[in-house]
């Protein structure tokens, strides 16, 4: 094997066993920098012993081992003796001298100790911005270039923002324990929107030339499924990953062939993943059966669920989705929920009807700011047949998206206004 | 990126039929796997004999029922992860074919790896 190759067999195992290796570590140290730093040295020695001994049969446990040794080598080198760190020491010593199958020692915990990870790195004392980087880092095993380049953000800022982030966890003693069964909730919800920003920021970008940006989108994904490995009975988490694979199954279909974006109702329902489609209801059925109350998510996946079923426009059930849209908005009142809502009661009870949703939403202060707000009421006026006032709304969400391939299609849709 | 990897063999298992103990140690490997959200899919395949094979020869279309008894190795089982790399998707079907190797005495299995074309916006 090549040094190269060899490099990349290992770069391999380290996302492969990063995650559970970290955590493991975090449960030990309690403290995510030494743990991450742990971690790192495990690295380094894999990369300078195995392209000669080639990768052990075991590389979890074996990276496990030497990290764990490391810890010790280091509480021995501190001669801090603080009390908590002596025992820890100890504690650390003792594993070691009586479980030596680490291999055990890590299964055990395992789990409990990736959610705690999870639990951490999305703690609210931390800005979303935060949450996603760290997380990325720690659970999702990316490197700080590769979260730069998904975010399309510098190296140093991302560097800047995970010390930052580890410092701020410092610094608020965040505990390692798993929340109480009251904070619970919150901090779940607290890692289920770090994961959704993550997946949205990957699936409509908000910056930057390409509509969409797939990786980002896998790692949400990935994310996801292992939250519900871990937290299989949340209905929340269900929801979640129902909604994110059913709508990264039409990723196929959502751009076209020099990357310009092509909306839902155009799409090539051909190119949708099936296999996506089956994991997605899969899931939405899950967190159904779980609770009959549907959350947010449970309810997004719902609607999406309903396009997913339909093999054309024409045959979507847009009634129900109308219903699925006010349930959501009754739970969580909001003018992207209530614009969307219009756009399917255009579709149920035709344009007109569609209309008189978003001049209501409108009156009542509009969106500032939100492009699609002027690009939804174009096109249903340009349905009701008023094309000056379509093309005027057209241009307006033009000058309001930031992104370049969006830009291009609303013009092409205000052109697309005169004329006829 | 998308892999498909499958597992062929003699389907007349020559080393025996495979012991309960792979089934079981595979079945903890899938379940981390698909805890990883790595594993999408995955299934084993009855014996050629409940299948079939349509052929395109010179034009015409032939149809042979199973068992497809000139075939040496057959596709036994098949999984579609999802994974950063080509490596990964070797590293889990080394984890996956050690199994095979250590519970299993005198098999001889191949693990094919394919990447599964995908559309790339970036490409």
């Amino acid at each position: 094997m090549t040094d190269t190759a060899a490099h990349r067999s290992i770069e391999a195992v380290w996302r492969m066993e990063s995650a559970r290796l970290i955590a493991g570590l975090v449960r030990m140290v309690r403290d995510v920098t030494l743990a991450e730093d742990l971690a790192q040295d495990a690295l380094v020695a894999a990369l300078s012993q195995w392209p000669q001994s080639g990768v052990p049969d075991n590389p979890g446990a074996w990276l496990m081992a030497i990290a764990k040794r490391r810890a010790v080598d280091q509480f021995r080198r501190n001669e801090r003796l603080d009390r908590t760190q002596s025992v820890l020491g100890r504690e650390l010593e003792t594993q070691e001298a009586f479980v030596p199958d680490f291999d055990a020692a890590l299964d055990d915990h395992i789990e409990d100790d990736l959610l705690r990870l999870m639990f951490i790195c999305c703690h609210p004392v931390l800005s979303t911005e935060a949450r996603a980087a760290l997380t990325l880092r720690l659970l999702g095993g990316l490197t700080t270039t590769e979260i730069a380049r998904a975010f399309l953000s510098s190296e140093a800022t991302i560097a800047q923002r995970i010390v930052r982030a580890k410092r701020n966890l410092t610094k608020a003693r965040v505990p390692f324990e798993e929340p109480d069964r009251t904070e619970r909730a919150e901090r779940l919800a607290s890692v289920l929107e770090v994961i959704y920003l993550v997946f949205n920021e990957g699936y409509s970008a908000t910056v930057g030339d390409d509509w969409m940006r797939p990786a980002l989108c896998t790692e949400a994904l990935r994310l996801g499924r292992t939250l519900v490995g871990l937290c299989p009975s949340e209905p929340a988490v269900h929801g979640l990953v129902a909604l994110m694979e059913i709508r990264a199954s039409r990723t196929p279909a959502r751009t076209g062939p020099s990357g310009e974006p092509i909306l839902l109702v155009e799409q090539n329902r051909a190119r949708w993943n099936r296999l996506l489609i089956r994991r997605g209801l899969a899931a939405l059925e899950r967190a159904e059966a779980l609770s009959p109350d549907r959350g947010p998510y449970v309810l997004q996946a719902a609607i999406a669920a309903c396009h997913a079923r339909a093999r054309s426009v024409e045959e979507t059930d847009w009634v129900q989705i109308t219903s699925l849209y006010e349930a959501l908005g009754a739970l969580d009142p909001s003018s992207v929920v209530e614009l969307n809502r219009a756009v399917a009661v255009g579709m149920a009870y035709g344009a007109a009807a569609g209309l008189a949703v978003v001049e209501a939403l409108e009156a009542a202060g509009g969106i500032p700011g939100y492009h699609l707000l002027p690009s939804v009421r174009g096109d249903l006026l340009a349905k009701v047949g008023r094309m000056d006032e379509a093309r005027a709304e057209f241009e307006r969400a033009a000058g309001m998206t930031q992104n370049a391939r969006e830009r291009a299609l609303l013009l092409d849709r205000a052109a697309g206004c005169s004329g006829d | 990126m998308r892999f498909l990897t499958t597992v062929a063999m003699d389907e007349n298992f020559p080393a025996g039929p495979p012991p309960v103990e792979l089934f079981a140690a595979i079945g903890e490997l899938g379940e981390q796997a698909t805890k990883d959200g790595t594993l999408l899919e995955t299934g084993g395949l009855l014996p050629s004999a409940s299948g079939a094979q349509v052929r395109v020869t010179n034009g015409k279309v032939t149809v042979t029922d199973g068992p497809f008894a000139e075939a040496k190795e057959l596709i036994g089982g098949y999984a579609i992860y999802e994974l950063h790399s080509k490596e990964e998707a070797i590293e889990t079907s080394r984890r996956f074919m050690q199994l095979h190797a250590d519970l299993w005495p005198g098999v001889e299995a191949v693990c094919e790896i394919r990447q599964i074309m995908e559309f790339d916006p970036q490409q």
